[in-house]
């Protein structure tokens, strides 16, 4: 087990490393220069002013070495935390600026993502075999799935937010309030978060939906099911058991569908202006900050990279297949 | 007399028609007999094994009856069938290496199955232990999954779980197809022993091993094309054949101790005929060497001498 673990832990360092690197090198080959427009906002006329700032702000940011030491002192900023200075809201740090966005992207994406995973492997049992609600719900399913999320996010953001005015179709909070424990306050938040996350949780519930049903409905072929059935064992202990060896897939799927997610998230987020990472990484774009963009980045692969390190473990917990295939025993 | 099928009719459903797989087998077993069916792929023993327990989707039942211990088993009802399963018909099934569950492990499944069908997993215990002794299993393999079994294991955790409720009739589907000989012989012996210790009352035994039915069954029963070609002890079946198709099929085999030079094996020229659209009369009139006039009648299965049964104008 522990030699398993040990191992997978070696992959993702590695992955983490490899990953981190093109993080660094990606905003540096992009075209455009920081620093230089971040002086360009402050529109100076002096040639040799200019070039004494361009200079200072370089040392600030540590453009003024060699790419490799600055590849290092990356390296070394990380472990001690540090993620740089942003240049588009000089002089915050970027780890403070991303930890405000954070739990607002963490706040969407955590429940979307397992409360859609949930219901849709539910629903997709419970519609397989069904004839009524495999001919009705599953082309729904195949539609949704299709559904590209920004387009979905629009039109929620349209019907719902605009013409039937339920909800607001744009930000965290409302600007007439400030961030508080209170109810009121507690109960905007979520009046603010549930289109951007009913917009994710959509999508991704007709995908799982789609695939359970299917993988249900290859386990209740398999000689297992027929075995049981044959001795006269009750649908539902037969279907229990499909069940939960249809599961083995989804955890798979949901390791893989984790990235696309992400994705989606960002889209998201940018349509309902939502201060997450999404919204972060686009004025971050848009303002050439590569010290916000690599920082985003970065919490972006670990989330992932951790996300997946759990899913393994958890795999391992409940097939014994891959038991025994880490532990190396045979049969 | 333990099970008496009568005129039994199941034809396949398939998109270009009927497939008449099993059309109109009769036959009968007693008490304590094990019958080996033997005959080519196709031939229907594997769709009476399975008609004798649970219909598939695509089975249609079509005629004919089966009486267990002189009640009538209503094969067609899905619903009626289930208290019968198990308790009084089991199952080994051709799939023995993947029937079981592969993320439970074998115990507690064994657990869950006996609660779902109504037996205290406490009141079966000793007996399962003492069975899986029987066929040579350790208690451990209750704690263990599917996967960290041989095949022959599963093979024999499969049979002591389908006789663990002692039915009546076990239907044995080809359950010594995947093993290696030795194997074989092992499962072949404790399935002789399940009978004699009262375990399973008979048991058919679908196979198209003859040589290994003839080591352990009572009596063989060979089908060709969804007929019952000829039904008589093992002995007789193998020694005295007297349908031209079970001669063939006999003489097809190799004995030990024979070389080319005493003559070729000869196989039995043509193939069986297709069920979608099946010949009448004798099925076998196309491939017989004797085959005459009246063959395009079907011969009915009459009892030639006591205990052997067979279907040809030739033999009657």
């Amino acid at each position: 087990m522990w030699r398993y673990i040990g191992r997978k832990l070696f992959v993702y360092l590695l992955t983490f490393v490899i990953a981190v690197t093109i993080n660094w090198m990606i905003p540096r080959f992009m075209p455009g220069d920081p620093v230089r427009s971040m002086l360009n906002r402050a529109s100076i006329s002096d040639p040799e002013a200019l070039e004494r700032m361009t200079t200072y702000y370089e040392t600030v940011f540590g453009l003024d070495t060699p790419l490799y030491q600055q590849y290092f002192n990356f390296w070394a900023g990380l472990f001690r935390g540090e993620l740089g200075v942003s240049s588009m809201l000089y002089p915050q740090p970027v780890l403070d600026i991303i930890l405000r966005s954070l739990p607002y992207t963490l706040a969407l994406l955590l429940p979307a993502i397992l409360l859609s995973w949930i219901v849709g492997n539910r629903f997709g049992a419970f519609a397989a075999r069904n004839k009524v609600l495999d001919n009705t719900v599953l082309p729904v399913g195949y539609i949704l799935t299709a559904t590209p999320y920004m387009w979905l996010a629009l039109l929620l953001a349209w019907s719902m937010g605009i013409v039937l005015g339920w909800f607001p179709a744009s930000g965290g909070y409302s600007f007439s309030l400030i961030p508080e424990f209170s109810w009121l306050f507690i109960s905007d938040l979520i009046s603010h978060w549930f289109l951007p996350f009913m917009s994710l949780f959509i999508v991704a519930l007709g995908g799982w939906a789609i695939g359970m049903r299917n993988m249900i409905i290859y386990e209740l072929e398999a000689d297992y099911s027929n075995y049981l059935q044959a001795l006269g064992a009750p649908r539902r202990l037969i279907r229990r058991y499909a069940f939960r060896n249809a599961m083995l897939p989804q955890i798979t799927g949901l390791a893989v569908q984790l990235g696309t997610v992400i994705a989606g998230a960002l889209l998201t987020e940018i349509v309902f202006n939502y201060p997450g990472l999404g919204t972060l990484i686009l004025s971050a774009l848009n303002n050439r900050d590569f010290f916000v963009l690599q920082g985003v980045f970065l919490f972006v692969v670990v989330g992932v990279l951790i996300a997946n390190f759990i899913i393994d473990i958890i795999y391992v917990l409940i097939d014994p297949r891959t038991r025994v295939q880490m532990t190396g025993g045979g049969a | 007399m333990t099970l008496r099928v009568n005129d039994l009719k199941v034809y396949y459903q398939t998109l270009r028609g009927d497939v008449h797989a099993l059309d109109g087998v009769t036959f009968d077993l007693a008490d304590g007999e094990i019958m080996g069916l033997a005959g080519e792929s196709g031939c229907g023993k594997t769709t009476l094994g399975k008609s004798l327990i649970r219909l598939d989707s695509r089975m249609k039942h079509v005629g004919g009856t089966i009486e267990l211990d002189g009640k009538n088993v209503p094969i067609a009802d899905e619903k009626a069938m289930v208290p019968l399963r198990y308790h009084e018909i089991s199952l080994i099934p051709q799939y023995a290496m993947s029937a079981l569950n592969p993320t439970r492990k074998i115990g507690r499944m064994i657990k869950d199955l006996m609660k779902a069908r109504g037996v205290d997993p406490a009141s079966i215990e000793d007996e399962l232990h003492r069975r899986l002794e029987l066929v040579g299993l350790e208690q451990d393999v209750l704690n263990r999954f599917p996967i960290e079994l041989s095949g022959g294991m599963k093979q024999r955790v499969v049979m002591v779980i389908s006789t663990l409720l002692n039915p009546s009739l076990l239907i044995a589907d080809e359950v010594t197809s995947a093993l290696d000989v030795s194997t074989q012989r092992a499962v072949a012996e404790s399935m002789v022993e399940f009978r004699d210790r009262g375990f399973v009352k008979s048991m058919v035994f679908v196979t198209h091993d003859l040589s290994l039915v003839y080591q352990m069954a009572d009596t063989i029963m060979v089908m060709y094309a969804g007929h019952v070609v000829e039904k008589a002890s093992a002995k007789t079946i193998v020694n005295e054949p007297k349908h031209p198709y079970t001669q063939m099929l006999i003489s097809a085999l190799p004995e030990v101790g024979s070389t080319e030079e005493q003559g070729r094996l000869e196989g039995i020229p043509g193939k069986p005929p297709g069920l979608l659209d099946p010949p009448t009369g004798c099925r076998f009139k196309d491939r017989c060497p004797l085959a005459f006039s009246k063959c395009s009648e079907r011969p009915p299965l009459v009892e030639i001498e006591p205990g052997h049964w067979a279907a040809c104008w030739k033999t009657g």
